[in-house]
């Protein structure tokens, strides 16, 4: 069997402050096999967004965090490598999307510099022309029908639909192995939100590309992930493959949150109650069940 | 019976240096008393413009707007303003961090002049409990509280001065799902409780679908389809409207079903 | 405000700070009960103890008329903080208010006062000030109006900027719907949000008015003899440098003890407050 792209074992993270110290995680696992795209799902506070910034080696960075656990990528440890060794993954090895397309990009330079930018992380010595042929291509294989007119615009002149195609083709420029999507698209218009999903979901499955996908959404998890952790106050409550989680969600606050979400197939709005004792309830593992 | 706002051949157009962009083009459509009108629609679509003309936040270019019956003027006075209330999408915004919950909540009370100036602090007690929050909040500052909490004392605050309109701009769109099926639950229990009108505006079509009576779908400017949600669902008639409902990003099995279905449907 | 205090002294550079200042504002307040010669500060001569170097009692020397440099140092203090604290509270609201309403009715209100302020923004503090003295008579009370006169729009600016960015806020929309006055909207609910960043900037001017002050006493401008002030100190002890080292070093350090103070104070209040604009 290969090696996991991403193997999170037994991750903590707390913050000390000024009134103490906070417990964010509380022993997190995760992998990630080759190819496969996993989502991360929670409502805000959750830790989701934590853990992404923990295996970007962000968070590491900070004198106020404290980190504990194994962080394998690629069978490398990544809590035994430098700060700088760390920086070189990024961007290279690992690449991320953000929620809003248009504030990640820098409003300065041209679409074709930020992308001559990216190259070089991976590629020092590639020239002007190269760079641009080969963003050319990349910006076609996310249909983008013009590639020269975009790579010759500033982001401000670009739509949001636009500004995430080429967040996502920037993003896999230098072939990632692993790619961090946070909560990509919920910043756009419902409809572009889905082409820019689909649009997602085949290149990275061409491209054999791992992908952590966080989100706050199921609908849109659902659509985009082969596995899926749901993530409740730093505790994984729930995995399995997302249709066997989704047909049979068997944790309280899974079924809480699928309860929650409005249908189009109408039903009126569920009847919520506060957070409740069950959400607390030992995981639900779906592969250890189909096992049994 | 007459309707509560009647919206008449209005169009919005704003001036950007040399260019004119018509935000709204041509709208027509009424709001019966007590019922919930969503407006759903993209970025673009105009569904703000809509929202903004009706507070008076500014006039409209061309058409009218009725209250019961009588033209709604371009500047508002204070009966109009008490009528027709707006709840914010971003609850973090729209209460001022540096005042409490109490006096956020006493201003439309003070310049309405609602109740006695002494029994101010039992109204707003009683709003705050009507909102599912205990009254010792109003000594609170807005940071002290969570997303929904904070809502709730925007929802309280529309309500406060005895709104009968209250206009409802994307008010869970910055919410967890479990907190915004509690806020939807409280704006369907007010409704009830206070006999309020809504205008819902909204770009999810799947929260419209559960809490609207009718729905007016935007597109550029432009009102492309109005009707029931039931109908809207079953047999959308904008080739608009389809695509809106097939990018829903859904969770149970019987609504990719249903998405399915629609995207089978051949207007040809 | 309680969290406020304890961060200001966790920090050392803020720690120190607010050391000067405590100290610079209690020897002004308390300057009759700590000096050993009150009544040097007016115009006392005692020709048997002029230019002496420190010792005791006279621990900063004393000038060239025998007064002790220590009490005149402190009496002068007292003179200065009272012109900053007088010029802050003339120039602050007018600055205030214009900035709020220019930022919040915006169109030709704005235009024509935001014009008058960039007038006043574009001379320099000091030429404006020594022109103003030099048309009147240079007194304690006309130092002080041309200090106003030149510090109201450095506020306005401020205001109007954060006045600018907080009318797009949510809460002005709630309070315009709800049909509140123009009034309350600006005192009420924009004003309580400009407030850290005025009280920031006030503990920095507090030195710079201090500054200004003793430029302008420099120049034989500001302050009028016999009352002490620390840049006619500074100006007066020049001449007899180096020998008669203590008459400018002293009120050289006073001069920049009270301002480090005011401005490591006034740094920390702008990080703690979140006032950076």
């Amino acid at each position: 069997m290969s090696v996991a792209t991403l193997d999170i074992r037994d991750l903590y993270l707390s913050f000390r402050g000024y009134v103490g110290t906070v417990e964010v995680l509380h022993g997190i696992s995760l992998h990630i096999d080759r190819g496969e795209r996993v989502a991360l799902v929670g409502e805000s506070g959750s830790g989701k967004s934590v853990t992404a910034r923990i295996v970007l080696g962000l968070l590491q960075e900070l004198r106020s965090a404290h980190v504990s656990g194994e962080l394998l990528f690629e069978g490398t440890d990544l809590t035994t490598l430098s700060a700088a060794a760390r920086h070189d993954l990024r961007g290279t090895k690992m690449s991320m999307i953000f929620q809003d397309p248009t504030s990640s990009l820098n409003p300065v330079y041209t679409i074709a510099t930020q992308f001559h930018e990216v190259q070089k992380r991976a590629l020092p010595t590639l020239g002007a022309a190269e760079s641009r042929a080969m963003a050319a291509k990349m910006l076609g294989d996310v249909s983008i029908t013009e590639p020269d007119r975009v790579l010759d615009s500033y982001p401000f002149q670009l739509s949001g639909g636009m500004n995430q195609r080429v967040m996502i083709a920037m993003a896999l420029a230098n072939e990632p192995s692993l790619l961090i999507a946070d909560e990509p698209g919920t910043a756009l218009d419902v409809t572009v939100q889905a082409q820019t999903l689909t649009l997602m979901h085949d290149l990275v499955a061409e491209h054999e590309t791992s992908v952590l996908f966080i989100s706050h959404n199921l609908g849109v998890v659902r659509e985009f992930a082969d596995r899926v952790y749901v993530i409740y106050k730093g505790r994984i409550v729930e995995k399995g493959r997302t249709q066997a989680l989704f047909g049979n969600p068997g944790h309280p606050y899974t079924r809480a949150l699928m309860a929650a979400v409005p249908k189009i197939t109408g039903g009126g709005v569920a009847d919520v109650e506060e957070a409740s004792e069950a959400f607390a309830e030992p995981m639900v593992d779906h592969d250890r069940q189909a096992v049994a | 019976m007459n309707p509560l706002l009647s919206v008449s051949h209005v169009s919005k157009t704003f001036r950007l240096g040399n260019h004119e962009i018509r935000a709204v083009d041509d709208v027509s459509f009424d709001v019966a008393e007590g019922e919930c009108l969503a407006i759903v629609g993209e970025s673009g679509s105009g569904k703000s413009t809509i929202a903004n003309m009706v507070l008076g936040i500014y006039p409209p270019s061309d058409g009218t707007l009725t209250y019961r019956g009588a033209e709604l003027p371009a500047r508002r006075d204070l009966s109009h303003r008490r009528a027709i209330q707006l709840v914010q999408q971003n609850p973090l915004s729209s209460l001022n961090p540096k005042r409490s919950i109490g006096a956020s909540l006493r201003l439309p009370l003070d310049v309405h002049k609602i109740g006695a100036a002494g029994d101010r602090r039992d109204r707003i007690g009683a709003l705050l409990e009507e909102v599912g929050l205990p009254d010792d909040f109003a000594g609170r500052s807005p940071a002290a509280l969570s997303g929904g909490q904070r809502q709730r004392v925007a929802i309280a605050r529309a309500l406060a001065c005895e709104s009968e309109l209250v206009v409802l701009d994307e008010p869970t769109s910055a919410l967890d799902v479990l907190v915004q099926a509690r806020i939807l639950k409280l704006l369907q229990q007010l409704r009830a409780q206070r006999s309020l009108t809504y205008i819902f505006i909204t770009h999810d079509l799947a929260v419209v679908r559960n809490i609207a009576d009718r729905v007016a779908v935007f597109e550029k400017g432009k009102l492309v389809e109005l009707d029931t949600p039931q109908r809207l669902f079953a047999e959308p008639s904008a080739e608009y409207t389809r695509s809106l409902i097939s990018a829903v990003p859904v969770v149970g099995n019987d609504e990719v079903r249903l998405r399915e279905q629609l995207a089978g449907i051949d207007h040809g | 405000m309680r969290r406020t205090i304890a961060i200001l002294l966790q920090n050392p550079l803020s720690l120190l700070g607010v050391t000067l200042v405590t100290i610079v504002v209690l020897s002004a307040i308390f300057a009759d009960f700590i000096v050993p010669f009150p009544d040097h500060k007016g115009a006392v001569v005692d020709f048997a103890n002029f230019n002496k170097a420190p010792e005791w009692p006279y621990i900063f020397g004393t000038d060239l008329v025998g007064r002790d440099m220590f009490s005149r140092i402190v009496y002068a203090y007292r003179i200065s903080l009272i012109l900053g604290i007088v010029v802050l509270a003339i120039a602050v609201p007018i600055g205030v208010t214009v900035g709020l309403v220019a930022g919040y009715l915006g169109g030709w209100t704005e235009y024509a006062l935001m014009r008058v302020t960039d007038v006043f923004l574009s001379v320099p503090p000091l030429v404006l000030a020594m022109s103003i003295m030099g048309v009147l008579e240079p007194t304690l009370l006309n130092g002080m109006m041309a200090v106003t006169a030149m510090w109201w729009p450095w506020y306005t600016r401020l205001v109007y900027n954060i006045t600018r960015a907080e009318k797009e806020e949510g809460y002005v929309l709630a309070a315009e719907v709800i049909g509140a006055s123009k009034l309350h909207v600006i005192f009420r609910e924009i004003l309580p949000n400009c407030v850290p960043a005025i009280i920031t900037k006030m503990t920095l001017d507090l030195g710079f008015v201090i500054i200004i002050a003793s430029s302008l006493s420099f120049l034989g401008l500001g302050v009028q003899p016999p009352t002490p002030d620390l840049g006619s100190m500074v100006a007066d002890g020049a001449k007899y440098l180096p020998d008669s080292w203590w008459l400018t070093v002293f009120p050289g350090l006073a001069i920049l003890a009270a301002v480090f103070g005011f401005n490591l104070v006034g740094d920390a209040l702008r990080e703690i407050l979140g006032a950076d604009q």
